[in-house]
């Protein structure tokens, strides 16, 4: 396990802490303070993955986040994560890492068929090959072709969370300059977080050897750091990206800094909010336009001088270099020092600071100024150069790497995020900052401070003139300078056009080595200055974020809170299978075989009695000399009436007229009400109470209190249920005469537990509420129970109580109606036209839309065969072949056990006046007949609930 | 991201609080015509620049109140109680 790429000395990595790790399964060392790139390099690995398109190879063209190339899936113990750059991450012992969109390997791919072909698949191919028959025809093979790398099944024990931080100065780069603002800041007394997405701070200064403020970068760094640890108001983050930057300058910080541990792993996302925010965030070294720019072996010249002077690393061992700016120079002179042969510079531009061109010769290296880059050869590596010198001789330089360098662009991603506004630059060739309303300085390198920008004197950035071979523009999304001329002739000139249609910049990188050139191209192609072409929009994330991390905690059990009832392990213990009904886990039957189970329960209650858990009914009490009035202005119905300890049915409409809860509202004393909401729209009503109580009837005295958890409901339902309840000892007595139907009672039971109880029925039998506190569910559930088994009681669920009141054809708010529902649809046109005062929708069902008789309303239907069913959904259909429509549909659909047949609720047009006619149900692909009946299907009088 | 300054608690994040809408907006009686209700159920501004708007402590102490906030920039120029005037626009 030779490292043959690795120089005898040299660099910051540990040579006495060597590492094992595998790549495809050979196994490879490296050391520690090693990336996966860098390790890799030093194993002599030229081809890392195959291409998202065309399934070109790849190899490693940078050292940092703008890494194109070197993208694959990599194993720390937490599964395969696909997608993820080699030069990110850290190298640990035993991590794994594997190719991606290659088979069946990496060196043979037969995809690499679509290569070959590539003259079939040309920018906006999928709305130009696809024609012939019908895109569905290829869409299989498309879906199965298309794609890179695959979700890991589970995320092992990767553990997320999120966290919150607040800071006057987040300084977001810790390279010289957010070095130096974030020791500004200390020394001014601020609260200071400096966020670095290395795992050690120093930027530049980790590999480049020009002095700063006189001192050596190694000095100055170490200086610096120190002067930040004794600095009591500085926190430090490192592995850790921010990677949103949102309004009133809060960030969000993806932090890996223990990401790739073994032992409990973990990944955070922050949200900070700063008062100032200092974006120290660098500049990305564009690559040059020439032919199979994207051959392994070619990189960025400022990598492979980080790679060499930060990893001990080499590159290659015989380089090319081709350049068009000044700061290349300077990174790739610095290489034969590493122990690298650079055959020759190859500069675009005619003239040359003559200094530059003296220390290259010292260095051995030829300098060809005024040249052409025409080609790279090779077949899996770069093999060779090809250029025309500047008397236009065709030329050749063998090697096995180049370094090539189109000049710099500012990292402005978080500061367009900010909504800050950009300027190009001419000098630098590239966007710059110009203003921003939220509080951000930009410095260093991200505002266009190069190091040396006097000698940056960056030259043009165009494709080469010899159109030899594919000049590759996005590495990742396969788009060449070919892509952009024929999109441009295709006429499009947006530059949010060009990108949807060519999908340059769309990839993974969100074109960090792609935009700036593609504008550019852009820009010539169209006459345009590359200013007024302007770029695309910059949006979060910076760099992806694993989908773990942004849920945080918020999985599985953790996804939403539980709401659970007060005697839960009660029902458990007697077989209760729990749903979820509005957010309460709720029993939806008791016992094993689902339909079994509800139709037993449904003709127990019928039958006998049964005992039913309620708890989640809204209850929010209303109290004060207005509350009347109040709640008068609330419901549909009548409030001022109604008599002390009385129970109404009310509907509550929004102000468009439409329906959006029921229940029934109790007077509890002359000021004093109890509303009664729809199980798991208690919070919603409470909110909307009290919206209207602050906002528009302020002058109203009273008060609300929500009161759903304080009371246990438990709900007996059925001919017995006076009987058993009649067994505990203090409750009032039941006797119809003396407790009718809709009426209310309090008190205490002997033992002093208090108690409300109350006699409303949603299942169309003698029905009574208890209301017991909710500590005491438990006890008085048992109770109950013990008292009723000489009566035959049984439990029963959410299921069965529906099919109750479906065949009592009472209203399920929700479900039997939808957002387009009023009163006047489902029947209450009478109650309506009762009301003497406003109420909130009133007005609207005024309007000639309300009251058309076309409307859609809720009738009752029972099919003609009654073995048939049909579902919630199905549509209600007249007409036959292409004149067949839909003139409503099932809202509520059962079979009977009470009955034997099968009923429903529908919403129908004009189905108010259509009582006995024979309508058709279209349900998936089949049509059944039924017939419009009294939407109550059982005991139509109510004498089994008044009895 | 805003940072709300809610007139019984003090300046919460914007998690703690619910968008009600634009505030102001008076409800017109019953006997009003069908375009003049119409107006008041469904018109909105959608202002760009200073919107008097109506929040909600939800998770803090449940109270209303106004917020004079600009669209554009998301600086808050005023909070001020539910009932209080609203702010000159021109201050």
């Amino acid at each position: 396990m030779s490292q043959p790429f690795r120089t005898a000395q040299g660099g910051r990595i540990e040579r006495s802490k060597p590492l094992l790790f595998t790549f495809n399964g050979e196994p490879m060392q490296g050391y520690a303070g090693d990336t996966l790139a860098s390790a890799m390099l030093a194993n002599g690995v030229r081809t890392v993955s195959r291409s998202f398109k065309f399934h070109r190879p790849r190899g490693i063209v940078s050292a940092g986040v703008e890494e194109s190339g070197g993208l694959l899936a990599a194993d720390y113990g937490c599964g395969l994560l696909p997608i993820v750059r080699a030069t990110q991450l850290p190298l640990v012992d035993g991590v794994r890492a594997e190719s991606q969109n290659c088979f069946p390997s990496l060196n043979f791919d037969l995809l690499r068929i679509l290569d070959y072909t590539r003259s079939l698949w040309p920018a906006g191919f999928y709305n130009k090959v696809f024609k012939w028959p019908n895109w569905h025809a290829f869409e299989w093979a498309v879906r199965r072709t298309a794609g890179l790398g695959r979700l890991p099944e589970r995320i092992g024990p990767l553990r997320c969370c999120h966290m919150n931080a607040h800071c006057d100065v987040l300084v977001v780069g810790a390279g010289p300059a957010g070095l130096a603002a974030a020791l500004d800041a200390a020394r001014a007394g601020d609260d200071v977080l400096l966020v670095e997405q290395d795992r050690e701070p120093g930027g530049s200064l980790l590999h480049d050897p020009a002095e700063i403020d006189g001192q050596k970068p190694a000095d100055w760094l170490r200086n610096a750091v120190d002067a930040l640890q004794c600095s009591p108001n500085v926190s430090v983050m490192l592995s850790a990206t921010a990677v949103g930057y949102y309004d009133c300058n809060v960030l969000t910080i993806h932090d890996r800094s223990a990401a790739y541990r073994r032992d409990e792993p973990v990944e955070v996302f922050w949200k900070v909010r700063a008062e100032r925010v200092v974006l120290a965030t660098g500049a990305i070294e564009q690559p040059l336009m020439f032919g199979n720019n994207d051959l392994p072996g070619i990189m960025l010249a400022g990598a492979m001088r980080q790679y060499a002077a930060r990893y001990g690393v080499r590159c290659g061992q015989r380089i090319v270099g081709i350049v068009n700016n000044d700061l290349a120079w300077q990174s790739i002179t610095a290489l034969p020092a590493a122990g690298i042969e650079v055959a020759a510079i190859i500069d675009t531009r005619d003239s040359i600071d003559d200094a530059l061109i003296d220390v290259a010769r010292q260095a051995g290296i030829d300098v060809y100024p005024g040249s052409v880059p025409i080609a790279a050869g090779g077949s899996r590596a770069v093999r060779k150069l090809q250029f025309r010198d500047a008397q236009k001789h065709p030329r050749t330089i063998e090697c096995d790497a180049i370094a090539m360098s189109g000049g710099m662009s500012p990292t402005i991603h978080l500061y367009s995020q900010a909504g800050g506004r950009l300027r190009y630059d001419e000098a630098l060739a590239c966007f710059v900052p110009q203003h921003c309303r939220q509080s951000v300085a930009v410095v260093g390198a991200a505002n266009g401070e190069f190091a040396v920008p006097q000698t940056y004197n960056i030259g043009l950035r165009k494709p080469s003139p010899a159109k030899t071979g594919c000049q590759w523009i996005d590495f990742l999304h396969d788009v060449t300078a070919s892509d952009i001329e024929l999109a441009c002739r295709e006429n499009l000139r947006s530059v949010e056009h060009i990108k949807r249609y060519t999908t340059t910049g769309m990839a993974v990188d969100q074109g960090k080595t792609s935009n700036l050139n593609a504008l550019t191209l852009l820009g010539d192609l169209t006459g345009r200055h590359v200013g007024d072409v302007g770029t695309t929009t910059f949006r979060p994330m910076f760099m992806p974020v694993t989908m773990a991390a942004i849920a945080g905690i918020r999985r599985g059990d953790l996804y939403a809170p539980a709401k659970r009832l007060p005697a839960h392990d009660w029902h458990a213990a007697r077989g209760a299978e729990f749903e979820d009904y509005g957010g309460w886990d709720r029993p939806a039957y008791y016992g094993e075989d689902r339909d079994a189970c509800i139709r037993r329960e449904t003709l127990l209650v019928r039958e006998s009695v049964g005992l039913f858990d309620a708890s989640p009914l809204g209850k929010i009490e209303v109290k004060g000399p207005d509350a009347a009035e109040f709640l008068n202005r609330i419901y549909v119905n009548t409030v001022a009436t109604l008599e002390q300890g009385r129970v109404r049915y009310g509907l509550m409409l929004d102000e468009n007229g439409i329906i959006i809860d029921d229940g029934v509202f109790v007077r509890l004393a002359e000021d004093h009400f109890l509303v009664n909401t729809t199980s798991g729209h208690a919070d919603r009503i409470t909110a909307w109470l009290e919206e209207w109580h602050q906002c528009e009837w302020s002058d109203l005295d009273l008060v609300m209190n929500p009161v759903t958890s304080q009371w246990a409901v438990v709900t007996v339902a059925g001919p017995g249920a006076r009987d058993v309840l009649s067994t505990l000892p203090g409750l009032i007595d039941l006797s119809t005469d003396r407790f009718a139907h809709m009426r209310f009672a309090s008190g205490a039971f002997d033992d002093g537990t208090p108690y409300r109880i109350q006699r409303v029925s949603f299942t169309g039998e003698q029905s009574y509420e208890l209301s017991v506190p909710a500590g005491f569910a438990t006890e008085y559930f048992e109770r109950i129970w013990q008292a009723g088994k000489a009566h035959g009681i049984g439990l029963f669920g959410a299921e069965s109580l529906m099919i109750l009141r479906l065949e009592k054809g009472f209203l399920h708010v929700g479900t039997d109606t939808d957002g387009s529902t009023n009163p006047l649809d489902v029947g209450f046109g009478r109650v309506v036209a009762n009301k003497r005062t406003d109420f909130v929708g009133a007005r609207s069902l005024q309007r000639d839309n309300d009251r058309r008789a076309d409307r859609r309303q809720l009738i009752g239907f029972e099919l003609g065969n009654a073995r048939e069913t049909v579902l919630a959904g199905a549509h209600v259909v007249t007409g036959r072949g292409a004149a067949r429509r839909s003139e409503g549909f099932v809202t509520s659909a059962c079979r009977s056990p009470t009955l034997g047949k099968t009923i429903g609720l529908a919403l129908l047009e004009r189905g108010h006046e259509r009582n006995g006619e024979e309508i058709e149900l279209f349900d998936q692909d089949r049509v059944v007949s039924a017939r419009i009946v009294d939407a109550c299907f059982y005991d139509p009088d109510g004498e089994r609930m008044r009895g | 991201m805003l940072r709300i300054a809610c007139p019984y608690c003090g300046t919460r994040d914007e998690v703690e609080f619910h968008w009600g809408g634009d505030a102001h907006v008076a409800r017109p009686g019953p006997e009003v015509g069908d375009a003049e209700w119409s107006d008041y159920v469904f018109s909105r501004e959608n202002t760009k620049g200073v919107q008097l708007e109506r929040w909600c402590h939800v998770f803090g102490c449940g109270q209303w109140f106004n917020v004079a906030r600009n669209t554009l920039t998301h600086e808050i120029h005023a909070v001020y109680r539910m009932g209080d005037a609203a702010p000159d626009p021109d201050r």
